[in-house]
């Protein structure tokens, strides 16, 4: 009896070192073929260079235009996400303090919006798209995905708040400011670095989804240069050019990937980073 | 210093957190109703249960069953959640409980990259990775002749992809138990793994039905890297080596056509509607099950 049961406690316990790593190993292997098969194809013309004539059939050229309009896409729409995400974050933080019910069912409704499918976002940008007769564009990409982003950026930046005691707010109503003060003076602050990686956090989904940019943003040659173009985006990239039977297209695609992947990576690296280093002005309890 | 003064910024700050947080709130019910207009048009045409359960998908002569795409999907994202889920719920219990603070401090940054990995790029790993793995050694080995597109490879693939997210929140379920509990079922002479068996994760059952039940529901709406994997091929699959296609991959596959054959946009965005609920379902039902959960 007694031996039986150390044997099953050995079992799962291999079973469980074993698939802790398992993971970190998948991980590992997934950067590094990433790596390997992205750094034999990636050379300066592919950054710095548009596509040119024959580009898709292994000719000349490069995916400036997908980098800088994945940029440019993700940059507008994480802007626009934080424009309407801090107040909403704030308010049912500094407002709603005591409506602890209505605040659990904004929060309810969050999460629901959050679990969406991306593709069903870029189908609904699709039909609004067509109902305002606007063509594919930047604008209606940026749209779309900062719907995408949207519950992302409120619930993380909602989690930080939620954080600060509530004697900060006291005192502050104490010394005599008001309601909207409180929030956007004293709670950005206390939470400025939460905030920062709420912001990169959202920016770092908003360059890698492509179902949501499939119907809304286009593709396009050019670097974008207005709101009401179409514009190419980096996964959309990666995706197309994989679809050719070509093979150094294929590898270039390889090589879109490794980019991709870089700019998620030091995005993550720099939300760690910041969130460490703005504390200054941070009141510690 | 101000344009306005105090009272005035206050009114103004007010009126754009009104503002934002209704537009926000009404999100999910625009969602609903703008997909519902456009897929009005089938949903009229159409019997419910015909589009649900017919076969036959000929969008040129009017015929869309969405029964191969649904199985297809269903079958992806049950075999995803079968490979993961043990591995998930292993993985926590020996991050929790078996190990040092210190191996979370990796295990973290580690799930981060993990799920800030863009799908499309998940989609070339398997492409890489997957589909010569199951062409030249799972296929032979099972005496199958495959290319390597199939269920399983966008299961595999799918498997990995829904990791983090799983294993996040059973990270979190399992740090709520109060540690009172298992020092108790240690005083009693309780291995650490009869803790774990008959203490925690009976404590925290409901909270790891969650955690699969949101997995499923993001695997379910999973896109590009299944559409890359998968085969597009529509017809019902019979093994798990068969190629297939799902809900959210036809939608990604077509937008280029749609506008061209009538009624094929409103079946579209049908499908569209069709994932939207089961996301909106699968997410009420496991809020409402934590929910209940936490009050007693």
């Amino acid at each position: 009896m007694k031996r039986s049961r150390k044997i099953e406690e050995a079992i799962f316990k291999v079973l469980m070192v074993f698939s802790t790593y398992f993971i970190l190993l998948i991980l590992a292997l997934i950067i590094y073929s990433i790596f390997e098969k992205g750094i034999k194809a990636i050379s300066w013309e592919m950054i710095s260079q548009i596509p040119s004539g024959g580009y898709y059939y292994g000719k000349g050229g490069g995916i400036l235009n997908a980098i800088l309009g994945s940029l440019s896409l993700a940059f507008g729409a994480t802007f626009l996400a934080f424009i309407i995400g801090l107040p909403v974050a704030l308010y049912m933080n500094v407002f709603l303090v005591q409506k602890k019910k209505l605040v659990g069912v904004i929060r309810f409704i969050l999460d629901l919006v959050w679990g969406i499918p991306s593709i069903v976002y870029g189908a609904f940008g699709f039909s609004m798209m067509i109902f305002l007769g606007i063509q594919t564009s930047l604008l209606a990409g940026m749209l779309t995905v900062t719907l995408f982003i949207l519950p992302i950026m409120i619930r993380s930046m909602d989690e930080i708040l939620r954080t600060i005691p509530v004697g900060l707010m006291e005192a502050s109503y104490s010394l005599g400011s008001n309601k909207s003060e409180v929030a956007f003076k004293i709670f950005t602050r206390q939470s400025f670095s939460g905030i920062i990686t709420a912001i990169l956090l959202s920016f770092g989904r908003a360059i890698g989804d492509a179902a949501s940019v499939l119907f809304t943003a286009g593709y396009t040659d050019n670097l974008p240069n207005s709101l009401m173009e179409p514009v190419a985006t980096l996964p959309l990239s990666i995706f197309f050019q994989l679809a050719s039977p070509v093979p150094e297209v294929q590898n270039r695609a390889y090589a879109s990937a490794l980019i991709l992947t870089l700019i998620i990576l030091i995005v993550s690296l720099f939300s760690r980073g910041l969130g460490k280093r703005y504390h200054k002005t941070k009141i510690n309890f | 210093m101000y344009l306005l003064n105090r009272n005035q910024r206050h009114r103004v700050n007010y009126t754009w957190m009104i503002v934002s947080l209704l537009l926000v709130a009404s999100l999910p019910f625009l969602l609903f109703l703008g997909l519902y207009l456009k897929s009005f048009l089938l949903i009229h045409d159409y019997n419910l249960s015909d589009l649900l359960f017919s076969k036959e998908w000929k969008p040129g002569i009017g015929k869309f069953g969405f029964f191969p795409f649904i199985v297809g999907s269903i079958w992806v994202t049950l075999l995803a959640m079968l490979l993961s889920a043990p591995i998930c719920l292993l993985t926590a219990i020996y991050v929790t409980h078996y190990t040092k603070k210190r191996f979370l401090r990796i295990m973290h940054p580690a799930i981060d990259i993990l799920a800030g990995i863009p799908s499309v790029v998940y989609g070339v790993w398997g492409i890489l990775v997957i589909i010569p793995f199951i062409s030249h050694y799972l296929g032979p080995f099972f005496g199958v002749n495959t290319l390597g597109y199939s269920i399983l490879a966008a299961a595999l693939v799918l498997s990995i992809m829904i990791i983090p997210f799983i294993l996040n929140i059973l990270i979190e379920v399992f740090q709520a138990v109060p540690i009172e509990l298992e020092e108790a079922a240690l005083s009693l002479g309780a291995t650490q793994w009869q803790t774990v068996k008959h203490v925690v994760i009976k404590k925290s059952l409901p909270g790891i039905i969650a955690a699969f039940g949101f997995g499923l529901a993001r695997a379910f709406g999973e896109t590009m890297a299944v559409l890359m994997v998968v085969g597009n091929v529509v017809k019902l699959p019979k093994s798990v080596f068969d190629p297939g296609y799902t809900l959210p991959a036809l939608i990604a596959n077509n937008y280029g056509e749609m506008l061209s054959i009538p009624r094929y946009d409103s079946a579209l965005m049908f499908a569209a509607l069709i994932l939207l609920a089961v996301s909106l379902f699968f997410n009420l039902i496991m809020h409402f099950f934590i929910a209940r959960y936490n009050k007693y």
